[in-house]
């Protein structure tokens, strides 16, 4: 009996073990999980006098076949689309989703120029669109547009968008486009004339890109303000809208999946290819990598944020995809605390009239900047997907974002000139090389998101500024606290009390006006804003405050340029702000998937008439 | 009897408040944000944000909007999401027939393996058959969902490529390939949950009827001559299975939520998921429906297993 059980035993035990084994090289790294920035603000502040436009929606060469030619197209997402209404959205999931069937006046293009969709013709200075004075744009809308409940798309559904989000009680996310503007009247059925409070140096912040899709008049009439969420009418209307976009609705499982068919009233009749399009989401950005990589299960995965190890494995053992990185404004950026945050400090901790006891030291800060290695950084944790880069701008026509590094100016690691600086600051190393002055510890906490790729981005600083004699401790939270606007949690990037904190931001429009201009006195944040300010690191430079001032009035194209890279170069100098990696949108597209082009300042759905196989 | 139950269902009102309040306040005090999404997005700011909060009703103090939840509740409704500003009945309805159709089956096909396997390995306790099983339960509940879900993808996705990795709600079941569509992207994760549930359930099912069959009951049937099959079905497992059932009714509310992670592997959009991805985002509404739901149900469970184990067992008796 007892040989007989000492034989099941082992042999149990034999199999189990083998399994395990089996196992050991199927173990998947959890897929980064940071929300990026998807479209930042839109700033004020474009070229007005942009050069003339393409006439034609987009360059892309024209489909093969006719419309409805292809069967269905799939597309995966690893956060689902919850709502249809991208003015309600809650991610770049919705915008994304609504785009098939939702349309703004105009998109734009990986250029930074705007390429019409509903209007006409773009509006410029040159072209009497926009007013001299640069107070008003004059949209020419399409005359040959039709819902796809066949009614004609006119001024007056241009005019309701406007009405709809200016209501703050509908609480559109879009609702900063459409603030700082006058009235939007419509001058007759095709032409829409836009009158901004101030001269605006941006007349494409409003009704262009993600923030800009027009709503149907008829159908969203008596959904303005609280009702817009509340009525059932309204919420049916928010999950099936009628757009004038190449798709129109087919079924919506909200939280699942999105169906669309063609809608027959779209203008361009030889367009779209695709039949239908299956927008699927949910499940996390690795096994959408290999979905598309190695089962050919959908055509198109998006934001496919996993560990490069990982992501480049798949790329090369899967035939069925290929990998197409969007370079664009995405910076992930090292950022330091200005004021006090100590405990000490009381009811002033965190105040913007308070100072950092060593990181109001510019020397402390350029230490630490240059001890970081950001080449290394990129290539093993980014690879293709990220490129180091040295400032925080890294788009046309401001850099050329193969400049952002090594180009205007170079921000190799220099641990010895770092040592330099901080034993000029008075900062000697102590007896356990972390360095000391007057009794206190060069001692940093370091916050961040909870994901691995962050806190592998992380051990590497630690190590490079232990290297300098400076200790850190690494936190990290998780992305939906870091993010949020709770102001009784002290780990927000808001209220920031911390020393250091590491998060990516961007510029949604070409124009970075609003963007840098985030960084003066008058953002910044405090209690009395309940740490809302986007100024989180409490920047306050006089300098840049008057260059933020020049920059919002200056209408010159060459002088708006230089003042941005002024902008850029103070806030590198200072310090305050150290950007890391310039990061890319990174999609896996099926390899027969052919007129995908991407564009960092749209929807990555923006061109999906153009798409066929 | 009717006292019994009546008496029953009196003391669970209290405890399913109970349990809703204690939920509510942990959701509430949790730090998080249904907004954070647009965290890092520059074209959102923080005053936006904030007066998106407000229209939901978040800006007011957590006590307030508990006693509004529960004025919601009893007009039989439970508000609505914040990710999707729709009813979330809409949501749980829209959830439940995949969730049926998947964890639900798996539960049955859990089962029909369980109590063959289990009655055959406690019949046959030293034979091959019986060891093999030990060695498949034990694998079964020892490795977790997304392990066995992804060893499946990898063999029958990526290398075989035989079936689909992504579960696709929007085939229609009218035609013969519309149903072979379906029980192919069902295949994997049903297959998962079964081996889970099955391991589990065996093992169970195995230890009843090893209780049973040693009985002088079974004696006296094997020595009036009847044979070993009628001795074995007829006799011993009607009375293993009535612990089984009232097993079996304990756990049916699980498969309204308890297939999170294998819901996420295969992007089935069952109500687990819902509840996953809700608590995520810190969709309130949607989490307190699910979990209130979900009380409800173990409650009832647990009144429906009273109700079969009397049933079944005459010495049983309702004071």
């Amino acid at each position: 009996m007892s040989n007989k059980r000492l034989v099941s035993f082992f042999s149990l035990t034999a199999a189990a073990s083998m399994l395990l084994a089996a196992c050991g090289q199927a173990a998947p790294t959890a897929a980064p999980t940071a929300p990026t920035a998807a479209p930042a603000k839109p700033t004020e502040a474009a070229k007005p006098a942009a050069t003339a436009v393409p006439a034609q929606p987009t360059a892309a060469p024209k489909p093969a076949g006719k419309r409805g030619a292809g069967d269905t197209v799939r597309i995966l997402y690893w956060q689902a689309p919850t709502i249809l209404n991208a003015h309600l959205a809650a991610g770049t999931k919705d915008f994304d989703a609504a785009r098939l069937i939702l349309e703004p006046l105009a998109g734009i293009g990986a250029e930074g120029v705007p390429v019409p969709a509903l209007a006409a013709e773009i509006p410029t200075v040159a072209n009497g669109g926009v007013s001299k004075d640069l107070t008003t744009v004059t949209w020419k809308l399409r005359k040959d547009v039709k819902w796809s409940d066949g009614t004609p798309f006119t001024a007056d559904d241009v005019v309701f968008t406007y009405t709809y989000c200016a209501d703050a009680a509908t609480a559109c996310a879009t609702a900063s486009s459409f603030a700082g503007i006058k009235s939007v009247e419509a001058v007759d059925p095709s032409t829409v004339k836009v009158t901004f409070a101030t001269p605006t140096t941006n007349p494409y912040r409003i009704f262009v890109s993600t923030q800009g899709y027009i709503l149907q008049k008829k159908q969203f009439g008596a959904c303005i303000g609280a009702k817009a969420s509340t009525d059932s009418a309204c919420q049916a209307a928010n999950n099936a809208p009628i757009g004038t976009g190449p798709y129109k609705l087919k079924d919506f499982k909200s939280g699942d999946t999105v169906l669309y068919s063609i809608n027959d009233m779209y203008r361009d009749p030889d367009k779209p290819f695709f039949k239908e399009v299956l927008f699927k989401g949910g499940g996390d950005a690795t096994s959408a990598a290999r979905a598309a990589f190695q089962t050919g299960d959908t055509d198109y995965a998006w934001n496919l944020q996993v560990e490069w190890a990982v992501l480049d494995q798949l790329a090369k053992t899967g035939g069925k995809a290929v990998l197409v990185n969007t370079p664009g404004a995405n910076v992930e950026r090292i950022m330091f605390q200005a004021a006090d945050i100590s405990p000490e400090a009381g009811d002033k901790r965190g105040e913007p009239d308070t100072k950092h006891p060593f990181f109001q030291d510019k020397k402390v800060r350029q230490a630490l900047a240059m001890a970081i290695d950001r080449k290394t950084m990129a290539e093993q944790l980014y690879g293709q997907t990220g490129d180091p880069t040295c400032e925080l701008i890294t788009t046309d026509p401001f850099i050329s974002p193969s400049k952002v590094y090594g180009g205007i100016r170079k921000c190799e690691p220099d641990i010895e000139g770092a040592k330099k600086l901080l034993d000029e600051a008075g900062w000697k190393p102590g007896a356990d090389g972390i360095r000391v002055k007057d009794g206190k510890k060069l001692k940093v906490t370091f916050n961040t998101s909870t994901n691995t790729l962050r806190q592998k981005e992380q051990a590497l600083v630690k190590d490079a500024w232990a290297a300098i004699g400076v200790d850190t401790e690494l936190k990290n939270v998780s992305a939906t606290v870091f993010f949020s606007t709770d102001a009784a949690n002290n780990d927000t990037t808001g209220k920031f009390f911390n020393d250091v904190q590491m998060y990516t931001n961007n510029y949604s429009q070409p124009d970075p006006t609003d963007y840098l201009c985030d960084f003066t006195t008058a953002q910044i944040s405090a209690k009395a804003n309940a740490w809302r300010g986007p100024n989180n690191i409490r920047y306050s430079n006089p300098d840049y405050d008057k260059l933020c001032t020049a920059l919002r009035s200056e209408s010159d194209d060459a002088k708006r340029k230089d003042i941005v890279l002024k902008m850029n170069d103070l806030l590198i100098t200072d310090a305050f702000v150290v950007p890391l990696i310039s990061r890319k949108r990174v999609s896996a597209i099926a390899k027969d998937l052919k007129g995908v082009k991407g564009t960092p300042w749209d929807s990555e759905m923006w061109d999906i008439a153009d798409w066929s196989k | 009897m009717a006292t019994y139950f009546l008496r029953k269902v009196l003391y669970a009102i209290p405890s399913l408040l109970g349990i809703s309040f204690i939920i509510f306040a942990i959701l509430s005090l949790a730090p998080g944000d249904p907004l954070a999404e647009f965290g890092a997005n520059p074209e959102v700011p923080a005053e936006v944000r904030e007066n998106i909060k407000k229209s939901l009703g978040l800006d007011q103090p957590w006590p307030v909007r508990y006693v509004k939840w529960l004025g919601t509740l009893s007009q039989g409704e439970f508000g609505f999401s914040f990710a999707a500003r729709r009813p979330v009945t809409d949501l749980l309805s829209q959830r439940l027939p995949q969730t049926l159709m998947v964890v639900g089956v798996a539960y049955i096909i859990a089962l029909l393996i369980a109590i063959p396997v289990g009655v055959l390995s406690a019949a046959r306790p030293n034979s091959a058959a019986s060891h093999i099983v030990s060695l498949i339960t034990m694998v079964g509940i020892s490795l977790p969902t997304f392990l066995t879900g992804l060893i499946l993808i990898l063999v029958f996705s990526v290398e075989l490529g035989i079936l689909p990795m992504i579960y696709d709600t929007n085939i229609k079941l009218d035609s013969l390939d519309g149903w072979g569509k379906q029980i192919k992207q069902s295949l994997m994760p049903i297959a998962v949950l079964a081996l889970f549930n099955a391991g589990a359930m065996t093992r169970f099912v195995r230890s009843a009827m090893l209780e049973n069959l040693p009985a002088d009951y079974v004696r006296t049937a094997r020595a009036k001559g009847l044979s070993e099959w009628s001795v074995i079905i007829k006799h011993a497992l009607r009375n293993s299975l009535i612990p089984v059932v009232t097993l079996i009714a304990i756990n049916l509310p699980g498969v309204f939520t308890g297939a999170i992670i294998t819901e996420q592997i295969f992007r089935v959009n069952g109500i687990g998921e819902l509840l996953v991805t809700s608590v995520q985002k810190s969709d309130t509404p949607v989490v307190m429906a699910i979990v209130f739901i979900y009380a409800v149900l173990v409650v009832a469970s647990q009144l429906v297993a009273d109700v079969v184990y009397g049933v079944l067992d005459p010495r049983i008796k309702f004071a």
